[in-house]
């Protein structure tokens, strides 16, 4: 088991959140969608240019900038 | 009093295509008081008792950080909804519920639509609906929005909810804790000093201090600042020790609590999944190709290349339809009117003012509708998805890319449908610098122009010349966006934080509702404003007309002309004719420059000679704010060529090139300013309308102006030393 921040995570990664440390609107809109501790997540895919990253979770897809990723820490399954 | 119904939901939970399935064509489109967020209303005829039912903007959540949540809340708590039916998208329910669980929270009667059942079931998710109404203790109806199925059994039980208030129990999560006693302290506090208690449920007061919600606390600080200090006092200090011991923020204990009831309530024997939920559906198989690496900006161009042309092709039947009419009635009117300033009001002022607003609307019309085609497809999200890192560098959005093309990216746009595209930005500060940014586009008018100006300058390398111009407008508008950006726009980016919803096949209906409703917004508004607007340009190029004595000259040379003509009756009658509109020309040029506008161009000239413009450009630059197209046919004018069609473009193309005035510095100067300055009044207008203020319309008048100068005459100055 391994922490790592999310915009480390490679394509087709699965993990479960550990941490959120954003606040303010930032933090309110990772949360709003679903972003919260122990939430399962998968990366789908990058950007053609690499950012933004395409996860999956709770059964939809959603986008973030690596700079919002960087506020996640992930506990990758091995 | 007749019953309101506040229909909310997430984005692409099926709310319009509900509320079109329940009103159908008996709706209203307006703005919240004050904001740009549109308003939607309508009515829904039931047991002959007509309900009203009022559209919230999409969100996801409650805080008040967005313009649309708090334009939602707010209605929420001051219009008083009998009831608020909740859209939840069974495919998605886990978080679609985590706003139901904000609305339970402020007390509201809340009766839930569980939409897309047929799509849940597809993906294999089986919903017990009794159970969850169980857990939530709430109304639940399965409906699927696209055919109608289930929206009576929906409104009955909305009804209900609202004809039965005192069934709403008062609905509490657990925050664990460190948050429940300080929230119940508060909440004491806040019912004794009756705080705001008025509108907002005591309870709710609380969690709102705790989740440092700016809207709350600056109310709370102007009803009693005292109590409001107080009460952020508390939460500094539970946000310290939170921080120290968990490292963590109230707000974020509070959500993962509120996803933890939710968990808890799916337990209930809620939901059951056949299979993976997270397992690759077509939509996700579809994807690896359209977002591929290699094939997916490919792809996104050709569907961009295609939707241009769709616009812009297939509008142009339409466009000339509208303008053979107008010319018509324009050609009624030179017939049938008494000569006189009347006649050159009505024809020059009115019809072609009004002919240029309405001659856009095909335009408009085919702009909308393939933008709803994207958007309602799901494909602008993936587009957004892979433009944002190259337009989040300029402070812009991936959502930009839109109305950057249509504006004229692909030289030919208009920037009117380009600033109304801007409307699929959702965060505020970089759908404005999109708006203010997009006229600098080399739209379908200004080509004209930089056609007749190459043409006389540089006619052996026109293609080079035409792409050449729309790179320069591409890295002017991405770098002024950045420049309004860390200026006047300034600020962190919003978060990018956006979902990528499944394709899916946008129904006609949808569309044709979507298309004409914003087409009508576009006539109705912009109208208005643009025909006093144009008026208003048709009487600076008019008044004041020619003096008396310079009137009879141009006469007695008509007179003069005339008399040679009955001595000599072996004259051919061509020559004359030729000659007489030669003098009208020269009467209109000596008119022009005798108007307003002329004077203004002629007063002008000792700034504008810094540039390298002279009285005749300048006027035309005035003309050229009622549409860019207008540029060309008042310097026809001013060169006394009179009002040009193509033929006499060529004439004044040689004319340009062999007049004193004009070089090819001079020419790579009036682009540079044509391209940046001022955008036509029909733009300006939408700028005002897009963005909720005169005050942007105003800015981009005389930023851009003042901009455009600025280039064009470092250019010309610097060319100039350069020895050009
Ligand atoms: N399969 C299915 N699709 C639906 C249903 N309701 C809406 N849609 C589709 O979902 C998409 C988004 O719907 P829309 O009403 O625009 O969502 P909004 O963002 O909540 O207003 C559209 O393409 C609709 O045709 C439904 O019950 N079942």
């Amino acid at each position: 088991m391994q922490v790592i921040n999310m915009r480390q995570m490679k394509r087709g990664q699965t993990g479960t959140i550990k941490r959120i440390g954003a606040n303010g609107q930032m933090g309110c809109r990772i949360r709003d969608m679903g972003l919260v501790p122990g939430t399962r997540i998968t990366i789908q895919g990058r950007a053609p240019l690499k950012d933004p990253v395409a996860l999956r979770l709770m059964g939809f897809t959603l986008t973030l900038r690596n700079s919002e990723a960087d506020f996640i820490l992930v506990e990758v399954d091995s | 009093m007749k019953t309101t119904i506040a229909l909310a939901g997430n984005p692409n939970a099926g709310k319009t295509t509900l509320f079109n399935a329940l009103t159908g064509a008996r709706q209203h489109v307006g703005n919240y008081p004050g904001v740009t967020v549109e308003k939607k209303q309508g009515v829904y005829q039931f047991n002959g008792n007509s309900v009203q039912i009022v559209d919230l903007p999409g969100t996801y959540s409650l805080s008040a950080y967005s313009l649309e949540e708090v334009v939602a809340r707010d209605f929420l708590v001051k219009e008083c909804p009998a009831v608020v039916v909740n859209i939840l998208d069974a495919s998605n329910l886990e978080r679609n519920l985590y706003l139901t669980m904000q609305f339970m929270e402020m007390g509201l009667p809340v009766c839930i639509a569980l939409n897309m059942m047929d799509l849940a079931e597809k993906r294999g998710i089986e919903i017990n609906v009794s159970a969850l109404s169980k857990a939530l203790g709430t109304p639940v109806i399965a409906t699927i929005a696209r055919n109608g199925a289930g929206k009576k059994e929906l409104m009955q039980a909305a009804i209900e909810v609202a004809n039965n208030k005192t069934a709403t129990k008062p609905f509490c999560i657990s925050y664990g804790e460190d948050i429940d006693g300080l929230l119940r302290q508060m909440e004491k506090q806040i019912r004794q000093a009756g705080f705001l208690t008025d509108t907002y449920d005591s309870r709710w007061i609380a969690l709102k201090y705790l989740e440092s919600d700016e809207q709350i606390v600056s109310l709370g600080q102007k009803a009693n600042a005292q109590l409001s200090s107080q009460l952020e006092l508390k939460t500094r200090n539970l946000s310290e020790h939170l921080f120290k011991t968990l490292e963590t923020y109230p707000e974020a204990i509070i959500a993962d609590h509120r996803y933890g009831y939710i968990k808890s309530i799916l337990k209930q024997d809620v939901i059951r999944f056949r299979g993976d939920q997270n397992r690759l559906f077509i939509s996700d198989k579809i994807d690896k190709v359209l977002v591929n690496r290699f094939a997916g900006p490919l792809i996104m161009l050709a569907v961009l290349l295609v939707l241009y042309h769709f616009t812009f092709s297939y509008s142009a039947i339409p466009v000339a339809w509208m303008e053979a009419f107008f010319v018509w009635i324009g050609g009624l009117a030179q017939t049938h009117l008494a000569d006189g300033v009347l006649k050159s009001l009505i024809i020059a002022g009115i019809i072609d003012g009004v002919g240029g607003v309405l001659g856009f609307v095909p335009l408009i019309m085919f702009m909308f509708l393939g933008v709803a085609l994207l958007e309602d497809t799901g494909y602008l999200a993936r587009v957004a998805f892979m433009m944002d890192r190259v337009f989040r560098v300029f402070g812009l959005h991936g959502s930009s890319v839109m109305a950057y093309i249509v504006s004229g990216g692909i030289a030919g746009g208009c920037a009117v449908p380009g600033v109304m595209a801007s409307r699929t930005l959702k965060s505020r500060k970089e759908r404005l610098a999109t708006l203010l940014t997009v006229p600098f586009m080399n739209c379908g008018a200004k080509l004209p122009v930089f056609a007749l100006l190459v043409a006389a300058f540089f006619s052996e390398k026109k293609a080079i010349m035409m792409f050449v111009l729309t790179l320069i407008a591409w890295i002017g508008a991405l770098l002024v966006a950045k420049l309004l950006r860390i200026t006047v726009i300034r600020g962190e980016s919003t978060p990018f934080v956006m979902e990528l919803p499944p394709y899916r096949c946008p129904t006609f209906k949808g569309l044709a509702i979507h298309t004409w409703e914003r087409t009508w917004q576009y006539i109705k508004k912009a109208g208005t404003v643009i025909l006093g607007i144009s008026i208003l340009l048709w009487s600076m190029m008019t008044f004041p007309g020619l003096p008396e004595s310079q009137g009879r000259h141009y006469d007695q040379q008509r007179e003069t002309l005339k008399s040679t003509f009955q001595i000599d009756q072996g004259i051919i009658d061509q020559d004359i004719k030729k000659q007489l509109a030669l003098i009208d020309k020269k009467e209109a040029e000596a008119a022009l420059r005798h108007s307003i506008a002329g004077r203004l161009g002629t007063a002008l000239e000792p700034v504008s000679r810094l540039a390298g413009f002279d009285w005749r450009t300048n006027i035309s630059l005035v003309g050229g704010f009622a549409a860019k197209e207008v540029i060309v046919s008042t310097l026809g004018t001013a060169y006394s060529l009179g009002q040009t069609d193509s033929e006499q473009n060529i004439a004044l193309s040689k004319k340009l090139a062999q007049s004193p005035n004009w070089s090819p510095l001079t020419a790579i100067s009036a682009i540079l300013f044509i391209m940046f300055y001022a955008p036509c009044f029909v733009s300006v207008a939408c700028i005002c309308r897009e963005s909720g203020s005169w005050k942007w319309g105003a800015f981009s008048i005389v930023f851009n102006t003042l901009l455009a100068f600025f280039i064009a005459g470092a250019v010309y100055q610097i060319g100039g030393i350069l020895g050009f």
